[in-house]
């Protein structure tokens, strides 16, 4: 992917909570190309006196959309740019981006494979975009997704999840790690390696498996998942902060 | 490791777009090893500090610098301590 | 060694000139700051600022900015030593070194700091309250090499800065272990880190484990990197060469 990445300005078309804390926003951009879901977009905020700010987000929409992104934003009480993206950015509001950007945590239809797909709280945004386009592309690849949440209120995209979830090779689930709904029949601790193996078991030793979360569950997640058979090079792991992507 | 420092930890993803600046390419499926360790990993994968005067890659197994990168007004600083492989064929 | 920056060479699409400098690759940035094309400035965001009190306005060195938290700044994991296994030394150009478990460490005359303090990435917090050792006092527990002209400060971690010894004594510098009246917490630098208030806080080693008393001026972890030697924010000595 040689060239350099260009700044270029988009536009706000849409804005829609997801869960409290959370809003997805959809960005149009007049220089949109086809992303690989996994990549992401630099977000540059600038005042008036030129003092700028810039974090990453990753890309939460299929590129089979076009013309447009999705980002999905988690309010940080204390973050210097999400707070203004989740209470100040209102649609027709512009800003800088430059994207798409990056090719090692990436998944798309040429890579193919059984997929199993870990997430901790927000980094499940990037996840999404890869179970997106494998439902926009029509494939048929077994994918698995396993999502870490405090409660089932901070679980994001979960009617979407659900719909997912009832076609045909799409299988999600859930620990709910702080309080569960009345009657909850699924996991509610921190990801082990017997929670690991009984959701990749299934897929065998040719999945792909794409970890992204906080630093913490992607080290347990990653070494666990080697313990339980699946080969080091089949993992990928993106680290996510609430000052980071 | 405590709520803070998880926040702090970041990978090489997320300074994707600083290095593509640097070397006018993704850098994240390079594969750097580890001088100190041997452990190999992509550079997208390399542990990252960046709220720091400056960028910080460090092996994930041992904690040793791998890359280091700051960024002034008018120079760009990159010292790489990791050896290079070429990826896969 | 050779072999990488060929290549990374051959992959920087931005060099004027390179340089090498102790096998650090230094490229000119073909845009600088300055030269930089008006920015899309974005409707209603003003960052993190703190408005300052026109009263503490000349305390806010040039470029910077007030905080009222205390950001973590770091360059690697944050070492968690046992106290039983801290130490504290001074070594180098002295006549003997000298050196302090944490118990013993705790006997030596603290005092309490309030001070200004000032990181290079442009935010400053006025009135820090410390608890610490002066720097005095440490080195009056050795005897300096008259050659003895600057000091690295050394940490867990791997971390080094250099100072010139000059700007460590005389009440500028002091070892803290406790930062608001608590103990210092571990990603502020806890057990004990060195204090220089009157630089920017790059040079407050946070981990420190000892000083080590130079002939000769080594470039410590941001120094070797582009950061300037000194670091004297009201001079704006951030970057080499400023």
């Amino acid at each position: 992917m040689r060239g350099q990445l260009q700044w270029q300005i988009a536009t706000v078309k849409a804005i829609r909570p997801e869960t409290p804390e959370v809003k997805t926003l959809t960005l149009s951009l007049p220089a949109w190309v086809a992303h690989r879901p996994g990549q992401h977009y630099d977000i540059r905020l600038t005042a008036p006196d030129g003092y700028s700010a810039q974090r990453s987000y990753s890309v939460a929409s299929e590129p089979e959309r076009t013309g447009e992104i999705d980002i999905t934003i988690e309010r940080i009480a204390d973050g210097e740019v999400s707070t203004f993206l989740a209470d100040t950015v209102r649609a027709g509001d512009r800003f800088e981006v430059r994207g798409p950007i990056g090719g090692y945590f990436v998944w798309d239809r040429s890579i193919g494979g059984p997929l199993l797909l870990v997430a901790g709280g927000s980094g499940v945004v990037p996840l999404m975009a890869m179970l997106r386009h494998r439902d926009a592309a029509g494939l048929t690849n077994p994918a698995r997704l396993l999502y870490s949440a405090r409660s089932f209120d901070q679980v994001i995209y979960a009617d979407e999840l659900a719909k997912l979830a009832q076609k045909d090779g799409v299988t999600v689930s859930y620990t709910l790690t702080r309080n569960q709904p009345q009657g909850w029949k699924g996991y509610t601790r921190r990801i082990d390696d017997a929670m690991l193996k009984e959701v990749s078991a299934p897929l065998g030793a040719d999945a792909l498996a794409y970890i992204c979360g906080p630093t913490s569950l992607v080290e347990v997640a990653a070494d666990g998942l080697e313990r339980v058979g699946l080969p080091a090079e089949h993992i990928r792991t993106e680290r996510f902060g609430p000052s980071g992507p | 490791m405590t709520q803070k420092d998880d926040d702090l930890v970041l990978d090489g993803n997320a300074v994707a777009g600083t290095l593509s600046e640097i070397y006018g390419d993704d850098m994240t499926t390079v594969l750097a090893e580890c001088a100190s360790c041997g452990q190999v990993d992509h550079v997208g994968g390399l542990v990252a500090y960046v709220h720091a005067p400056g960028i910080v890659l460090r092996c994930t197994s041992c904690s040793t610098v791998m890359l280091r990168i700051v960024q002034t007004p008018t120079r760009t600083y990159v010292d790489v301590r990791a050896k290079r492989i070429a990826p896969p064929p | 060694m050779a072999k990488i920056f060929d290549e990374l060479i051959s992959r920087c699409a931005t060099v004027r000139y390179i340089l090498f400098q102790l096998n650090i690759l230094i490229i000119a940035r073909a845009t600088t700051l300055l030269a930089m094309p008006e920015r899309f400035v974005t409707r209603g965001f003003v960052g993190r600022r703190e408005p300052i009190a026109s009263a503490q306005a000349g305390r806010i060195p040039p470029g910077q900015h007030a905080v009222k938290d205390f950001p973590v700044l770091s360059a690697g994991p944050t070492p968690r030593t046992p106290l039983a296994s801290w130490s504290f030394t001074i070594e180098g150009l002295v006549k003997e070194p000298v050196s302090w478990g944490w118990e013993d460490f705790q006997k030596l005359p603290a005092e309490v700091f309030t001070k200004d303090i000032s990181c290079v990435t442009k935010w400053t917090k006025l009135d820090t309250h410390w608890r610490g050792v002066s720097v005095d006092i440490l080195l009056e527990h050795v005897e300096l090499d008259r050659r003895g002209m600057f000091v690295t400060a050394f940490c867990d971690g791997g971390y080094t800065t250099n100072i010139p010894l000059p700007d460590l004594v005389n009440g500028q510098a002091f070892v803290a272990y406790e930062y608001e009246g608590k103990p210092l917490a571990p990603e502020h630098g806890g057990p004990a880190r060195l204090v220089v208030p009157h630089l920017y806080f790059w040079k407050s080693a946070k981990w420190v484990r000892g000083l080590r008393v130079m002939e000769r001026d080594e470039a410590g972890f941001w120094e070797s990197l582009g950061y300037n030697n000194h670091g004297d924010p009201w001079k704006e000595e951030r970057y080499s060469g400023d």
